[in-house]
């Protein structure tokens, strides 16, 4: 895992990446949140990311995103490494997000305004909002949508730059249980339409299991990634098949293993 | 769908427009009431001196009659109605009891506080002059305004945005800022040799110090969750400060906007009042002069009229540019 080689066609290279905040209780020394983290994404390849709170997984994906600098370590989208955020690597935060000043439609165009294509790309605005089935609500207002839609909105929005790579940051965490698991098949869906890239933080077992080609746990103070697993269950999933509760039950273990080790 | 229920609860159910008699008949009933008593306090007046007030509550009493019988060929007019006149009535008798306190009674001292006939004489009589002043004002007050919206919005935005022109500006705006811009007006009239450019630039700086404070506290506030977002999709500086950090402001900044209007109505008017030759500030001071309080409460009647409806036009431009807050705000 280490030792990535140059000719990877990997989407995503992770390469022995630390970083570390100031403390806050004590003002000179520093605090290491992430700990060696090393992982490659292949092209189209779903990995989640999933662990206990604080344990470093927003941290990582800013990284990821470019927001933040490492203190050591590489990030490679193809031979390139990651200086500065692009709209290659998409982000996806939990709360939406959305622009309150500006529409549905606004909102989902803002990527291809911003980089100066919107007149070029001007058909595919309509083609995004029905993707997320938003295209009635194209001049509504965000403060008017369901937590569902906005988070669609959302999606939306972060897809239509073609990302390489899609990060989410537990991008249905604040939705309740059953749009959730609709808004998941959802996600799915617009990832085998369109073999994005993704790397999802989750916090909930069941849904890492049900989308993910590969799980990796990580364990807190400092965040490391502690172990992966491959999913081989076939897609579509059934949330209540003898293997899936199989390999939930193995997760479960080796967190609880985890965490009182 | 569930897509549709969301969008219920924004569609604002107007109660019916019920107009009722009572409402209907107390504009013209108490306009009746003001003409009859002023017939009764004036009688000893010389009839020509409170013909127009005479003929206004005549006026009143036929319009309002007029438009009774109108009202039902439109519900835009019943609510209307229903909505206005118990203000219109309250005006109504605002005048009668102001023209008993004053000519009636003579609480007030004559001739610092004339009754409302001798106030709507010197309206009619003079309102060339007043139209001509109010133009003046206006002129000095746009120019002057919009100068100080301007600067102020751009040394807010530079303020908020970059913070190495906070650290040099905040000590200039904090010291500067305070001071009244009136408070400028002697220096002002002696460095500048035309008192209308040096009241324009007083204004503008009344109003740039509010405008200044407000955007650059809101631009330095944006989410920084906004810009993340922003940069994401590929936003350079120029999206991120034209299309996240300056909408996100616009809440703040029209806050700004509404104290630099409030302070350029204060300093328009002074600036009038003691260097400017022109404008409703030199009008009222001007009529001071000789003594005609008739004239003097016409010009505020008027500045009363002309700041308000500046006032409104903000809040019209406000409503309409941060429609996306509807149900948010509340003032
Ligand atoms: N900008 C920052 N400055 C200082 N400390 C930070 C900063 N960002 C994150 N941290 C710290 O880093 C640790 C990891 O935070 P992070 O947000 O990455 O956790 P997480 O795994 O995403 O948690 P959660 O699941 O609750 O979202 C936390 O202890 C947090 O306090
Ligand atoms: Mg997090």
């Amino acid at each position: 895992m280490v030792a990535v080689s140059e000719v990877d066609p990997a989407a995503l290279v992770v390469r022995n990446v630390e970083k570390s905040f100031p403390a806050p209780e004590t003002p000179l020394s520093r605090r290491q949140v992430l700990d060696n983290i090393s992982f490659s994404l292949a092209p189209g390849e779903l990995v989640s990311l999933i662990g206990p709170s604080g344990c470093g997984k927003s941290t990582l994906l800013r990284l990821i995103a470019g927001l933040d600098s490492t203190d050591e370590g590489d990030l490679l989208v193809g031979p390139e490494p990651i200086t500065a955020p692009n709209a290659e690597r998409g982000l996806v935060f939990q709360d939406p997000n959305l622009f309150p000043w500006l529409t549905v439609r606004r909102n989902i165009e803002s990527g291809l305004v911003a980089r100066g294509l919107l007149h070029e790309k001007k058909n595919e605005v309509d083609e995004f909002m029905r993707l997320v089935g938003l295209e009635t609500f194209a001049n509504v207002y965000p403060h008017h949508l369901s937590g569902g839609m906005a988070q669609r909105a959302a999606l939306a929005r972060a897809l239509i730059n073609h990302p390489k790579v899609l990060l989410l940051d537990e991008p249905l965490g604040a939705l309740d249980a059953f749009t959730r698991m609709r808004m998941q098949d959802e996600v799915l869906r617009l990832w085998q339409a369109r073999r994005t890239t993704m790397l999802l933080v989750t916090h909930d077992i069941d849904e890492a299991i049900y989308m993910s080609d590969r799980i990796m746990i990580m364990t807190p103070r400092p965040g490391r990634i502690e172990r992966t697993i491959e999913v081989t269950l076939n897609r579509p999933r059934q949330r209540d098949s003898a293997d899936f509760l199989r390999l939930r039950s193995d997760i479960l273990n080796f967190l609880h293993f985890a965490g009182t080790k | 769908m569930e897509a549709q229920e969301d969008l219920v609860p924004t569609v604002v159910i107007e109660p019916p427009s019920v107009l009722r008699w009572r409402t209907m008949l107390a504009v013209p009933l108490a306009a009746a009431f003001a003409l009859s008593l002023h017939i009764f306090i004036a009688r000893n007046e010389p009839p020509l001196e409170a013909h127009s007030y005479r003929l206004l509550f005549v006026q009143v009493v036929g319009v309002s009659i007029v438009l009774a019988l109108l009202r039902r060929f439109s519900p835009r007019l019943r609510k209307w109605m229903a909505n206005m006149w118990p203000i219109f009535t309250a005006a109504i008798v605002t005048l009668a009891v102001w023209d008993v306190i004053t000519v009636g009674l003579r609480i007030l001292p004559l001739p610092y506080f004339p009754g409302p006939s001798a106030v709507l004489r010197s309206l009619i009589n003079d309102r060339f002059l007043l139209l001509d002043s109010t133009w003046h004002s206006l002129a000095l007050l746009v120019s002057g305004y919009t100068l100080g919206v301007i600067a102020g919005l751009i040394s807010g935005v530079c303020i908020g945005w970059s913070p190495s022109i906070r650290y040099w500006g905040m000590p200039i705006l904090k010291v500067v800022g305070p001071i009244p811009a009136t408070a400028w007006i002697p220096l002002a009239l002696v460095l500048s040799p035309s008192a209308v450019v040096s009241s324009a630039v007083l204004i503008a700086l009344a109003v740039w110090f509010p405008v200044t404070m407000l955007t650059a506290s809101g631009i330095s506030n944006t989410r920084a969750s906004y810009l993340d977002v922003a940069r994401t999709l590929g936003a350079g500086p120029g999206y991120l400060i034209f299309r996240v950090a300056i909408p996100a402001a616009a809440p703040n900044i029209f806050i700004g906007l509404f104290m630099g209007l409030g302070a350029s109505f204060l300093t328009l008017v002074v600036a009038e009042s003691v260097g400017v030759k022109s404008g409703l500030g030199w009008y009222v001071s001007w009529a001071q002069g000789w003594a005609e309080y008739g004239k003097v409460f016409a010009a505020l009647i008027i500045m009363a009229a002309f700041f308000s409806t500046i006032m409104t036009l903000l809040f019209k431009i406000r409503d309409r540019l941060l429609v996306w807050q509807k149900g948010v705000i509340k003032w």
